[in-house]
This record gives C-alpha cells, sequence and structure tokens, in this order.
C-alpha cells in the first residue's frame, strides 16, 4: 500500500506520523511537498501536524486553499481515505471536507499535555484498531483544538455515529474537566459521512513508542494499515 | 575608495554622535587613528555595534579567557555560533545558550520570541538540526504588578516561536526575585545535532566568492536599540519606532528547512546568521575570520521598506536573515532550493583582497575600513573590581523551630518551588517524537533519533548562592547541573555559559562577575566539563539596583542506553530511600531560611568538588548497573522538599527518620551539596557500594502509603500538598 503526507509550508511533525505510518506499514510514506505537481498514487492521504504557513490568518485557512488541497478533496470525493491530524484536521474543516471549526482553546493558551480519549466507534477504517468506549492516553499540541459547530450539525454527526473520538477522564467519563480546550461536547475528532476522512486534534503519532509517550497510539496505526491492507 | 568616503557630508562627525553611539572618547580616538580620518555615519555605527560590549565582551573577554574550554570530547569551543562536542557513532551535539533580557522586559512576547529565534539560528547555522529548546527565565516579586504581564508574555512568546517551528521546549528554570523588577532574564538555549563530518563554521574564504543573503527582508526594526535616539540622525519620528524586532516562526521554519537541504550539498563555504548588529556583524565575522576584505552592495539587500540609508541597512536587526558564501559554481543549485521554499536570496557582495569591508549603495561608498584592526584593536577593559564582603554562615540552633509539615507545605507552595507545569504545557515538549523525559524532573531526556542513546539537558542557576558568595555560586551553578545531568544517568559533558550581571562599571558587581566565573572555572576544572559557548548580558539594572547575580548554565550529557535512563519518580511501596552524600544541615543562604524564617542572609553551603565527582560517580554507575529505582538530586529546599517532589511525581507517600542528634530542620531543610536521594528495593548493596566509595549514606525512610511522614510532625497528605505545589502558578497568573 502506498500512503502520502503532503508537506505544507510550516508542517512540522510530518515525520513524526512518517515514523509511525512507516512502524505499521513496513515501508515509510512519500512526503510530498504541497508545490510538487504529482501527488502520485495513494491508498492514503494524511496532513500533518504544525503550523501550515504559520497559521498568522487562521490556523489551517491558507493551507486549505492551497492548490494541492483541489487535488486532495477531489481523491477524497472518490473515496481515498484522508486522515488529518492537528493541523491536518484544521486544514480539513477549513476545505470543507470535515464539518465544524476549531476555535482557539477556552483557555486562550496553546496547550500541551498527555490526555485520555474515548473512541466512540471501533467501526471505521481509522478506529479499527480499538475497541468502542475503549479509553487511549494520548497528547495534544494545540493552540486552536476547540471543536465547535451549530447545534444542528452536532447533532447530526451523533445521530450518524461520525464522532470518533471525545476527550474523557481516565475513567472514561465525560466531564468538564477532562476537556482540555473546550471542545463541544468533548468531540476530538470526527469522520466526514462516509468515514473515509477523519480528523483529530490528538497526536497518536507522538504515543507509538514505549520510551516516549507510551503506546496508545500504535493500534490507531495498525488497525488503519490493516484495514487498508 | 577612501576619497569618496571622506568626502561624503556624513564624514563630519561630531563627538556627541559617538558618544550618542555609546563610544567613550578614548574608543572614538581608536577610531580616528584605525581609520586615519573621521569615519562616515556608517563606519560610526558599525564600529559602535561591533565595540558594544554585546558583540566584543570587552568587560567580561580577560576573565572568560580563563574558563576551561578544552576536553577529547570538544570539535569547537567558544568563538564560533555554537559550541560542537563529540557524542560518538559520527554525530555532534551544537548547543549555545543566549540571553535576550532587555527586549523582553521591554515587549515581553515579541521579545522573549525572537530571543528563541535567534538561538535557532546560531544552532542551525553550523549544520545542526535543533532537536531541542530550554529555557531560564528569572522575574521580579509576584507582588509587583508588572511581573504576571512579563511571565505572561515571555511564556507566550517563547510558545509562539518554539511550537510553530516545530522544535520541542523541553526543559528550563524560572525563579522570582524582587532583584528582577527592574530587569527580567530570558536566556534562551537550543541543541542540536549534525554529522560531524558535516559541520559548517563562518570563516570565509576564495576571493571573488559570491556573498549570498538568504531569509527575510531586511526593515528598519532593531536598529540600533538604546543609542538610536541622536539629533545628529534627524530621526526623531524613527526613534520612535520599538526597538525590539518582530519574530517571524513561519519564516525561520523555512530557513531551518532551506538552510539543511543547501547543507546537504557541498555548496557553501561559510555561513553566518544575522543576529546582534545584523548585517555588520556576519560580514564582519566572517571576512575577518577568514582574513579578507568583503564588498556589499546595499542596492542587493532584499528590503521591506522603501528609503532605507546604509547605517540601517547595516544595522538592522531584522530577524530570520542569513549570509552565506558559496562556491559560484553551485549558486544556481543553492538559489533553487530557497526558490523552492519562497525565501529571499540575493547575492549581495562578493570577498576581496585587501582586508577591507567596503560598502556601497547607489555606487557611493558609504563605508571602507579595515577589518583586522576593528576586530584585533577592540577595546578590552581591566575593570576595577572588588570582591563580596564575605558573609558569617548562620546557626541552626538559634532559628525558630517551625513545624516540619507547616514548613514544607510553605516551601512546596513558594514560587520558586512551585509547579511550573503552568509554562510548560504551553510548550509542545513533544513534537519529533523522541522527548523520553519531559519538563518536570531532574534534566530532559532527548532521544537521539533512530539509536537507544539520548541527550539529557539541563539549565540550572543558584542567583541568592551567587550574591551571597560569587565564588561559591558560580562553581555550585555548574555542578547542581553536572548532578542534574548525573541524576538521571547521563555523563555530563560540556557547558554553556549565560552570565548575567548588573552594570560592569561598578567595582561592586564587576566583582561578582570575576567571582562566579572564578567558581565556575574550578568546577569545570575538577568535573572535567568545559564550556563550549556561551554568552553575557551585563547592565541589567535599573536605577542603580542590579539583577542578583545570574550565570545561567546549560549542561549536556550523554546517556549510552535510554534501557537505564533514570526519573525522580517513586516506582513502587515498600521501597527504602537512601541520602547518598554528607549531611550537616547548611541553611544559610537557603530557600527555608528566606521562605519560612523571612531572612536571606548567610554563606551558601560550601562545594566539595572531590566530593561532588565522587558521589556523582557513584551515583551514575548505581544507574547504569539498575541498583536503584529513582533519583534525585538534593538542591532547593533540601532533603524533604527533594523526598516530596519524588513522591509527588510517583504518587507514593514515605515515612522518613531523621536521625539522632540533629537539628531536624537543619537537616530536613538544609542545602548541603553533592548530595543524591535514590530508592531502591535492596539497601544493602547501595550502601556498600557507597561505603566503597568513600560516599556517606544511610537509610532515611521508606515509600509507602498516601502522605509523607516525617518522625513525630503530623503527617502531610500528598493530595494537600500536591494542591498547594501545583495550585501556586494557576493561581498567581489568574488572581485579579
Amino acid at each position: 500500500m502506498k500512503a502520502a503526507v503532503i508537506v505544507f509550508p510550516g508542517s512540522n511533525r510530518e515525520h513524526d506520523v512518517a515514523r509511525a505510518l512507516t512502524a505499521s506499514m513496513g515501508s515509510p510514506p512519500r512526503l510530498v511537498w504541497h508545490g510538487e505537481a504529482e501527488l502520485g498514487a495513494a491508498d492514503l492521504i494524511v496532513l500533518p501536524g504544525g503550523f501550515a504557513y504559520g497559521d498568522y490568518l487562521r490556523a489551517g485557512a491558507i493551507a486549505a486553499r492551497s492548490p494541492v488541497m483541489r487535488e486532495v478533496a477531489a481523491r477524497a470525493a472518490r473515496g481515498v481515505p484522508v486522515l488529518g491530524i492537528c493541523n491536518g484536521f484544521q486544514v480539513l474543516t477549513e476545505a470543507g471536507l470535515l464539518p465544524g471549526a476549531l476555535l482557539p482553546n477556552a483557555t486562550l493558551k496553546f496547550s500541551c499535555k498527555f490526555v485520555h480519549l474515548r473512541v466512540e466507534t471501533g467501526q471505521s477504517l481509522f478506529t479499527a484498531g480499538y475497541a468502542a468506549g475503549q479509553v487511549i492516553r494520548v497528547p495534544i499540541a494545540h493552540h486552536d483544538g476547540n471543536y465547535f459547530a451549530d447545534a444542528d450539525t452536532l447533532n447530526r454527526i451523533e445521530d450518524k455515529g461520525h464522532v470518533a473520538f471525545r476527550y474523557c477522564g481516565e475513567d472514561g467519563a465525560l466531564t468538564p474537566s477532562s476537556n482540555p480546550n473546550g471542545s463541544a461536547r468533548s468531540i476530538a475528532g470526527v469522520f466526514n459521512a462516509t468515514k473515509t476522512v477523519l480528523g483529530l486534534m490528538p497526536h497518536p503519532e507522538n504515543a507509538i513508542d514505549p520510551l516516549a509517550g507510551g503506546t496508545d497510539g500504535k493500534p490507531f496505526f495498525d488497525g488503519l494499515i490493516k484495514a487498508l491492507s | 575608495m577612501t576619497a569618496s568616503v571622506k568626502a561624503s557630508p556624513a564624514a563630519s562627525i561630531a563627538p556627541e554622535t559617538a558618544t550618542a553611539h555609546g563610544l567613550t572618547a578614548d574608543e572614538y580616538t581608536r577610531i580616528l587613528s584605525i581609520l586615519g580620518r573621521p569615519p562616515s555615519i556608517t563606519e560610526l555605527g558599525i564600529f559602535s555595534v561591533m565595540w558594544s560590549e554585546h558583540c566584543s565582551y570587552k568587560s567580561s573577554k580577560k576573565w572568560l579567557k580563563t574558563l576551561p574550554t578544552k576536553a577529547p570530547w570538544v570539535i569547537c569551543g567558544p568563538g564560533e555560533n555554537a559550541g560542537v562536542i563529540d557524542i560518538g557513532d559520527g554525530l555532534a551535539a551544537i548547543f549555545k545558550i543566549e540571553s535576550h533580557n532587555h527586549p523582553s522586559f521591554i515587549e515581553p512576547f515579541q521579545g522573549a520570541a525572537t530571543g528563541v529565534g535567534g538561538i535557532l539560528r546560531d544552532v542551525f547555522t553550523m549544520g545542526a538540526r535543533p532537536i531541542a529548546n530550554l529555557n531560564a527565565l528569572r522575574f521580579g516579586s509576584p507582588q509587583n504588578p508588572r511581573t504576571r504581564h512579563l511571565v505572561a508574555g515571555v511564556v507566550a512568546g517563547i510558545g509562539f516561536y518554539g511550537n510553530c517551528v516545530g522544535v520541542p521546549t523541553v526543559g528550563g528554570e524560572c525563579n522570582f526575585h524582587p532583584a528582577y523588577d527592574g530587569n527580567c532574564l530570558v536566556n534562551a538555549m537550543t541543541v542540536g545535532l549534525a554529522p560531524v563530518n558535516r559541520i559548517f563554521y563562518s570563516s570565509a574564504a576564495g576571493i571573488g566568492n559570491p556573498v549570498v543573503y538568504v531569509g527575510a527582508k531586511t526593515g528598519r526594526d532593531g536598529i540600533h536599540g538604546a543609542t538610536m535616539a541622536s539629533a545628529e540622525f534627524d530621526e526623531a519620528s524613527e526613534a520612535k519606532r520599538p526597538t525590539v524586532q518582530v519574530g517571524d516562526p513561519f519564516t525561520e521554519k523555512l530557513l531551518i528547512e532551506a538552510c539543511l537541504e543547501l547543507m546537504a550539498t557541498d555548496a557553501i563555504v561559510a555561513i553566518q546568521d544575522m543576529g546582534a548588529a545584523g548585517l555588520t556583524s556576519s560580514s564582519v565575522e566572517m571576512a575577518g575570520k577568514g582574513g579578507l576584505g568583503l564588498e556589499l552592495e546595499l542596492d542587493r539587500v532584499p528590503l521591506r521598506e522603501t528609503g532605507m540609508t546604509p547605517y540601517e541597512i547595516m544595522l538592522s536587526e531584522s530577524q530570520e536573515r542569513m549570509l552565506m558564501v558559496l562556491r559560484p559554481e553551485r549558486e544556481a543549485q543553492a538559489r533553487a532550493i530557497f526558490d523552492k521554499y519562497e525565501l529571499d536570496f540575493a547575492v549581495v557582495g562578493r570577498l576581496i583582497e585587501g582586508g577591507r569591508l567596503v560598502v556601497k549603495q547607489d555606487s557611493t561608498v558609504a563605508a571602507d575600513m579595515p577589518i583586522q584592526p576593528m576586530v584585533l584593536q577592540s577595546p578590552e577593559y581591566d575593570r576595577p573590581w572588588t570582591a563580596s564582603p564575605t558573609r558569617p554562615p548562620v546557626d541552626s540552633a538559634q532559628l525558630p523551630l517551625i513545624e516540619t509539615a507547616d514548613a514544607l507545605e510553605t516551601l512546596m507552595g513558594c514560587p520558586d518551588l512551585a509547579s511550573k507545569r503552568w509554562i510548560w504545557e504551553q510548550y509542545d515538549h513533544l513534537v519529533r517524537g523522541e522527548t523520553v523525559q519531559t519538563p518536570g524532573g531532574d534534566a530532559a531526556v532527548v532521544r537521539i533519533p533512530g539509536t537507544k542513546k539520548a541527550l539529557a539537558l539541563v539549565t540550572d542557576c543558584t542567583p541568592r548562592y551567587c550574591l551571597a558568595d560569587p565564588a561559591t555560586g558560580g562553581a555550585q551553578a555548574v555542578v547542581e547541573t553536572w548532578r542534574n545531568l548525573t541524576a538521571v544517568g547521563a555523563r555530563p559533558l560540556a557547558i554553556t555559559d549565560n552570565l548575567n550581571f548588573g552594570n560592569p562599571e561598578r567595582p561592586e558587581i564587576m566583582g561578582q562577575l570575576v567571582g562566579c566565573i572564578a567558581g565556575m572555572r574550578q568546577a569545570c576544572l575538577a568535573l572535567d566539563y568545559p564550556v563550549v559557548s556561551g554568552n553575557v548580558s551585563l547592565y541589567n539594572e535599573t536605577q542603580g539596583k542590579a539583577i542578583l547575580p545570574t550565570p545561567v548554565i546549560g549542561g549536556v550529557g550523554l546517556i549510552d542506553d535510554l534501557a537505564a535512563a533514570m526519573s525522580l519518580a517513586f516506582k513502587a511501596e515498600g521501597e527504602s530511600i537512601i541520602l547518598l552524600g554528607e549531611t550537616r544541615g547548611w541553611l544559610g543562604a537557603s530557600l527555608y531560611l528566606r521562605e519560612v524564617c523571612g531572612r536571606e542572609d548567610g554563606a551558601p553551603p560550601p562545594i566539595d568538588l572531590a566530593a561532588e565527582r565522587r558521589n556523582g560517580d557513584a551515583v551514575r554507575a548505581m544507574i547504569v548497573e539498575r541498583l536503584i529505582s529513582a533519583c534525585h538530586d538534593v538542591s532547593d529546599g533540601g532533603t524533604l522538599v527533594a523526598i516530596a517532589e519524588m513522591a509527588l511525581a510517583g504518587g507514593f507517600g514515605a515515612d522518613i527518620a531523621v536521625p539522632e542528634g540533629v537539628e531536624p530542620h537543619a537537616w530536613l531543610f538544609g542545602e548541603d551539596q553533592a548530595r543524591y536521594l535514590v530508592s531502591c528495593r535492596e539497601p544493602a548493596p547501595i550502601l556498600k557500594r557507597a561505603r566503597d566509595a568513600g560516599v556517606a549514606a544511610a537509610v532515611i525512610g521508606r515509600i509507602g502509603g498516601d502522605s509523607l511522614t516525617v518522625s513525630s510532625s503530623r503527617p502531610i497528605s500528598l493530595k494537600a500538598l500536591r494542591a498547594r505545589h501545583e495550585g501556586w502558578f494557576p493561581s498567581f497568573m489568574t488572581a485579579s
């Protein structure tokens, strides 16, 4: 299988996710500079974390309008799985490939720490490595991760099972204190209507190693690669 | 060419203009003799920044020369952009610490942000991929209304820059003291990795080779900070511009990637970042080190603003810029890389014979000056100094008896010892995925990619010791970093230093500088722990009130096998707690004395360098041989504070027994040096090992429960202690 990681100017976790994919795939993904003419064959497209174009305008806003995103959107429309992590999630919402928006954290501060996530469904390419209700520990590192959508949208994505992950306590309970950024209904990650596009703020790619960050993110990539193979 | 400079109207410089540039009458005379004529305004500006304290180290050079800088593993010591050490397997660690104190006090967010940007450039200029940032911060009293504003701005600024460029901020320190009310300290450190055979230096070579400017455009920011306001320039409006530069981490990120991509080729002859004094110091340093001349055509410099004079272009401190000398045949290849990243790339000059710096604009020569005399005849002062008065020790028996539990709770919630989580959670400390030990431990541990090895990194200084006894304080700052690196299982290899002091023209301040360097020297020699890079920041003084002498030390050590890396957290119930090193109960200049007794007097704990080495080497061997389960150096707040930190980190309480025949508060809170706390299941082998090595050792307690119990004092619940420890910073920052 072939994976492509899109590198925008200002991306900074492309190597982190590439390493996670390599560990699960056995071969490295292709890093595609945003200006390259050809995306090439890809069974999976990843938009990594970072600060594309510095995020000076609004997180993900410029990257979402870059030429390479037209091709990503076209592939997504054809059903090619697209994963956006952190800045990638922001880009996907700005590009209209996922519902909602990411506002500045309720604390108005950048926040880097480990959080607990409740896996809302195991029935997707991206969460196949987990069971529904499972609690995992992975880090966040963002300034604008406060998921927002209007009530109708939130009701719809909940009804259709399009919430992938929620912030929770160690025991899986959803409480205000376990919601690190003020996200609506503690939402940490959402799917598109076909569950072939996922955006999430936390970084499973920084939790694939017992020495650095633990291994709760490893099943994310193992499950995804297995489901795609 | 000289004639055209002479003929320019700017050549008639009034002596007051020299004074306004911070040059003394003697220094101005020296300029006249070097040039053989009065300088043009551009030349005067160039001399003034090259001979500024910041660039020339004129007050400190005499003493800096005494510091040990060599060891078999040192590849490059002070004098380059950063220090370089060999860490094996064909890799080098490249690192430096640098201050951005004054700008951060004026504009904390941008001041701190550009401090991070500047130190990053010093490191990747040498070919290193930056892998970690640290920062050492000092602020005024928490009661000072300005302090919270400075803390919020500095921390946000550091995070803004470091987070965006994708370099994890893994460690640092933060203290508060009223002596910093008028001058906060922001010292930023970057550590990078490079192959030993691909390190880039700044010495220019090759007559005729192109001098290339890359990165961001040049604007009027940061021109000549304090000496800018001068009527002769007729720039009254310009003088009101903020002298603090504005950082653009996005451009820096692109610059890092573009430079490293270019460095993978053999196109670069020499490279230097444009930091303090911008285009001036980068061109003078490159040409000066190569013994060549350099001609600059300022019409080719990418500018952000119109109508900039040669003076402004040469002195601008706009950020995110680099100057390189390229092999001429590689120019197109290099240009293509910078085009890819949409960064400016301009050939702005070439290397010339004759050793002169020639600066032209519109075919007019704005400066034509000999480089070597400017560098070699830069002023060096042997400023008068007086030794700090010796303080008597504090007699612990005369201190009031305070309930142990109360004292511990006070200490764990005091500004200097309270958890700094509020700060480091605003820094991305995990990006790159190699952070093995996050902030909050003795030292950060960052894996070397693709290996089982890691670098241990730390910054430290105890300014109250430096004030009380500069030589002891200088030595202590060095040994504390050495102990912190040891406590995570690393072999300490080298340091970078950031010497922050007041006005060196005052003999008592100069005495602090001289004393601290003398102490540092002794410690570096005794521990085979050389200085490979550093920075001096003087004149940290407001209305005659100086900061505490603050020689911040950044230490770098190597862990050969990460599997044996150690942390301070208690690991299991029932294990024994052993105190290694001798305890006399030294309370002079301690935090207990200041925070609990309200006194700041007394001599600081003495440093026994032989004991430091002996005890540290013994502890490191125990870690490497996996005889112990936790390790923590004993420093601020003494033994009981160290135990409390281990307990909170692990979530286990402990029972501690104060030995017979000691003053309990002195034993519990004394800050005697060369000590470590370790935990283990089986104490006998540890005690034997210690005895054989000549290291004092005793079992002082046992891990267990959910509180700390110390002899007869009331038990201290971990929950309450954690609330104190974690609560101070957030409540300080949110108080209205």
